[in-house]
């Protein structure tokens, strides 16, 4: 049964190219078919999952090796699948929340005279992503990694008659590339190192190997999880791909892919805990994209991106996690599922509140929709609540463990990720306040209505998760679900009770709702943004998404302008310019001695006899000497 | 030596004429002094045969040939003394005297070694010695020489010979062609009359006159229309001239009063 | 003796200018005979000052090439006359263009 994983790719790969090549006829059932197949992935994953519960603990990892991929002398790649605990989880993951974004996209995406080709790139996105995780080669993992790359910049730029779209998705390309290049370096490091790519391979040799490979293997992995997570420094790009439509935000740039950097570290664990040094990067960069995500959320007045700030800072928090080695892999994963929820439920419910305020996004022109949208805001409403941590919602639980696991490991990482989460209830909750509280700023002919329910059944749905989400940690079950995937962590014991951090913990996400509450019921909410001036310093940072791109800007960009300019000027006037003008050159002497042929009989005659008259010479010089 | 001093600057005055002479015949006149002065010379320097030869071969043959092309091609056909090339003129002058130079000084003066004489070479005769050469150790030059001689000839058979392209055109052909002419071009179909016809003054060069007393250039030779030695036939002229012949009693009392 | 073998010279160079200097075929062809007959001049010079006869002959063959090149080079100049109506050598400049 195990041995069928591979048809959990191939189903939405063959939808997707099926609804690729198929012509207009199958417009009108186009996004059927796509659905479909995303929801029998589903069913499948389901079935393998259950089928995988039957299984021994220790018999819970299944490889299956469709073919030899490539077969190179002492080169050799297996299209090699592994089905255990964590993938599992992952194709659970991907294809439910998946398949409910399919189902919502039917409603999202009806006026869109391209949907077919929309359910075409979004089961490529889902095949892709399965390739993923599911992958047991590092190269087939790349080969995933970058199938939803391509995937996520076809979508980024769906609506590519929008400039602004078009430039997204290639600035999510670009940057991705950056992280892709570590990805590349680390998988030649491990072919060059032990001879093979194969990751259970690889995490069995990791333990052995040196310190400098076990580093730079993980620092280059980091490098690549940044770049698809959006860690910084390759933030950037994250931020500007909510200007594809929002379901893509919701799965790819919020529940699926931007994790794939997470399921990363977690699946080369075994580097991971071979490298102090690495495993510190990991939190650093955790840390510091939880801040600065958080940061950005909380200045943005545009709902897509204010999300997508918060995407970053809770990303932020797997990765910190991810950074804790043993300890903390199980609650990464756990948050990256719950949060996969939420903030799935999230963006879905922003889409709807777009498409009630016809596809406005400034959080400054809703106000009072709570009326309007009861499902949205009731759905959207539990999705707040989880994300802040408010229990007994999923992501209390799943934040509370990391948190508390942070402490395990350094006070002061403790501390950040504790402020991480007072700031993730200022900004949630100011975001509610503008959007579904507070008064009505509406523009003039927009009429907000319910969206259609092809749309609020999967927002409920995700709701329900979002509830009860936590359940995933009832008796440490997910902990000991991944044990023989990510190892056995040592339980720390914190130098207060666990009940007093969450109680602290909990604490502190009521100053940041308080917080928030206070500043924004004080006085009525400005319908514009305000300008640049007049808002803090802070707040001005925030929007300008913490100068990254500026930064990025300097740093990268214009260098590699000027050093190109640079380069075309030597191509242009020294290589160029060598060659030119030796042909300048010698066109210019062959004008010089063009002169000579006048084609006059005479003239030659005349050289000739100048050369005999020279010969003569020359010859007496040689008798005469 | 007498002879040789006194031909050198004939010699070199006559050689000079080519580079200066205008008209072709007069160049060619030049070469032939030349080339009998060589002549003269070589039987000087106890070349009796060679002398015979120069004299029958370069002045006899040779310069007939020139001479008889010259005529062919028009023998006061003078080029023109412009020169074309800008600085050939300069630079044939410079590069000829540095040449010369070079050559009278130098190479005049290397081969200045004691003379032997051709009197113990031409002790059993002069052409019985060329022949023994000839004959003897030159035979093969001899052989190929006669080879050359019949290729030049057969060479300027060809190259003389005029291919005619068309087939001989008949006298019906040249009738038609002229009605044609005259159809198309309104050239005159008849034979232009004699020169000197109606002219008072009866002569070749003089065109005839028309009825209404205007010259018929066509009348006279071409070859006296490009030595322009035709005499005009206006009637003023014609006028003038009769007035002369019909008073020689008035001109000559004018003249010398008899 | 030098003093022919001078005049040899001296001929042979203005023979060598008029090539240079004539438009008229026929009087570039005249001066090239004359540049010939000057190297005979130095072919019978050369002959009395070795005592032997090899010069005389060599002058005698040059005088029959000569003849051969005269009846061909006539030919040539004739047969341009007639296409071209010119005997100057510098109209024949097809050399060039």
């Amino acid at each position: 049964m195990l041995d069928l994983q591979w048809l959990l790719i191939a189903i939405p790969l063959a939808s997707g190219a099926l609804l690729l090549v198929w012509g207009k006829e199958s417009d009108r059932f186009g996004h059927l078919i796509g659905t479909a197949a995303s929801a029998a992935s589903f069913v499948l994953g389901v079935v393998l999952f259950v089928t995988l519960m039957g299984e021994g603990a220790d018999d819970r990892s299944h490889a299956v090796s469709l073919f030899t991929w490539i077969d190179a002398g002492t080169f050799h790649v297996e299209m090699s699948f592994v089905y255990d605990q964590l993938s599992a989880l992952f194709v659970l993951l991907i294809t439910g929340v998946g398949t409910l974004i399919h189902v919502y996209s039917i409603g999202y995406m009806a006026h869109d005279e391209r949907r077919r080709r929309f359910f075409a790139f979004l089961n490529l996105f889902v095949a892709a992503m399965l390739t993923l995780v599911l992958a047991g080669d590092y190269l087939v993992l790349f080969l995933g990694w970058e199938g939803v790359g391509l995937a996520s910049y076809l979508l980024i730029g769906f609506w590519q008659h929008k400039p602004s779209a078009a430039a997204a998705a290639k600035k999510a390309f670009v940057v991705n590339r950056v992280g892709d290049i570590g990805m590349a370096l680390a998988i030649m490091l491990m072919f060059a190192q032990f001879g093979t790519s194969a990751i259970a391979a690889v995490n069995a040799a990791a333990p052995g190997a040196t310190d400098t490979v076990t580093t730079s293997l993980g620092l280059l992995l980091l490098l690549g999880a940044c770049g698809k997570s959006a860690q910084v420094p390759l933030q950037s790009w994250l931020l500007d791909a909510m200007e594809g439509p929002t379901p893509v935000s919701a799965l790819i740039h919020a529940a699926t892919m931007v994790t794939a950097g997470v399921y990363l570290v977690v699946r080369s664990n075994a580097i991971f805990d071979a490298s102090e040094v690495a495993r510190t990067a990991v939190i650093i960069v955790g840390l510091v994209t939880l801040l600065a995500g958080a940061w950005i959320g909380c200045a943005k007045d545009d709902i897509k991106k204010a999300l997508a700030g918060s995407t970053m800072s809770q990303i932020g928090y797997m990765m910190l996690a991810a950074g804790l080695g043993p300890a903390g892999y199980a609650f990464a994963v756990f948050h990256l599922i719950t949060h996969g929820f939420f903030k799935a439920n999230m963006f879905l419910g922003a889409g709807s509140v777009m498409h009630g305020m016809d596809d406005d996004v400034d959080m400054r022109h809703y106000g009072g929709l709570r009326t309007m949208m009861p499902v949205t805001f009731a759905t959207f409403g539990l999705g707040y609540l989880a994300i802040i941590g408010v229990p007994p919602f999923a992501g209390f639980w799943s934040k509370d463990k990391i948190i508390e696991a942070a402490f395990g490991q350094n006070l002061w990482v403790g501390l950040g990720a504790l402020l991480g989460a007072g700031v993730t209830a200022f900004y949630m909750t100011r975001l509610m306040i503008m959007t579904f509280l507070s008064e009505k700023r509406w523009r003039e002919d927009v009429h907000p209505h319910e969206s259609p329910r092809v749309m609020t059944w999967p927002l409920i749905g995700l709701a329900a998760l979002s509830a009860v989400g936590g359940v995933l940690l009832l008796g440490d079950w997910i902990v000991e679900w991944l044990e023989p995937v990510v190892g056995h962590a040592e339980h720390h014991e914190l130098a207060v009770p666990a009940i007093v951090l969450t109680l602290i913990i909990t604490a502190v996400v009521a100053v940041g709702v308080v917080a928030a509450v206070a500043f924004y019921r004080r006085e009525p909410i400005a319908g514009e943004t305000p300008a640049d001036d007049s808002v803090s310093l802070f707040a001005r940072a925030g929007r300008h998404e913490l100068y990254g791109n500026e930064l990025n800007d300097a740093l990268v960009v214009r260098p590699t302008t000027h050093l190109t300019r640079l380069l075309v000027w030597f191509d242009g006037k020294g290589i160029d310019g060598f060659v030119t003008g030796t042909a300048d050159r010698l066109g210019d002497t062959s004008q010089l001695l063009r002169k000579p042929q006048t084609g006059y009989v005479r003239s030659y005659a005349l050289m000739m006899f100048a050369g005999v008259a020279i010969v003569v010479l020359c010859l007496l010089a040689v008798t005469l000497a | 030596m007498t002879p040789f001093w006194i031909l050198a600057p004939v010699m070199v005055i006559a050689a000079l004429g080519l580079l200066f002479a205008r008209k072709a015949v007069h160049a060619a006149l030049g070469l032939a002094v030349v080339m009998i002065s060589l002549a003269i010379l070589y039987a000087a320097q106890g070349a009796p045969f060679l002398f015979a030869v120069q004299i029958i071969v370069y002045t006899g043959a040779i310069m007939m040939l020139f001479l008889f092309v010259l005529m062919l091609v028009g023998v006061d056909s003078s080029e023109s003394l412009r020169e074309t090339i800008a600085g050939q003129r300069v630079a044939a002058a410079a590069v000829g005297l540095a040449f010369g130079l070079v050559m009278v000084t130098v190479v005049g003066q290397a081969v200045a070694s004691p003379v032997t004489g051709l009197d113990q070479a031409n002790a059993n005769g002069n052409v019985e010695g060329l022949a023994a050469l000839m004959f003897g150790p030159y035979i093969l030059a001899v052989q190929f020489t006669a080879a050359l001689l019949i290729t030049a000839v057969l060479g300027a058979m060809v190259m003389a010979h005029h291919e005619s392209l068309l087939p001989k055109r008949s006298q019906a052909d040249l009738a038609r062609q002229r009605m044609r002419d005259y159809a198309e071009l309104g050239v005159h179909p008849g034979n232009a009359p004699t020169p000197g016809v109606f002219a008072r003054h009866n002569a070749v060069d003089t065109p005839a006159l028309l009825p209404d007393g205007s010259p018929l250039e066509e009348s006279v030779s071409e070859s006296i229309i490009g030595r322009g030695q035709v005499r005009s036939g206006y009637d003023d002229a014609v006028d003038d001239m009769v007035k002369r012949l019909e008073t020689p009693e008035q001109t000559d009392e004018d003249g010398d009063g008899k | 003796m030098s003093e022919y073998i001078t005049l040899s010279m001296i001929l042979f160079t203005i023979g060598a200018v008029g090539v240079l200097v004539r438009r008229n075929a026929i009087i570039v062809f005249m001066c090239v005979e004359l540049m010939l007959n000057a190297t005979n001049l130095a072919f019978v010079s050369f002959s009395r000052q070795h005592g032997n006869l090899d010069g005389q002959l060599a002058a005698f063959f040059v005088m029959v090439v000569a003849a051969a090149e005269v009846v061909i080079g006539l030919a040539i100049i004739i047969s341009i006359y007639r296409t071209r109506r010119t005997t100057s050598v510098d109209d024949a400049s097809l050399l060039k263009s």
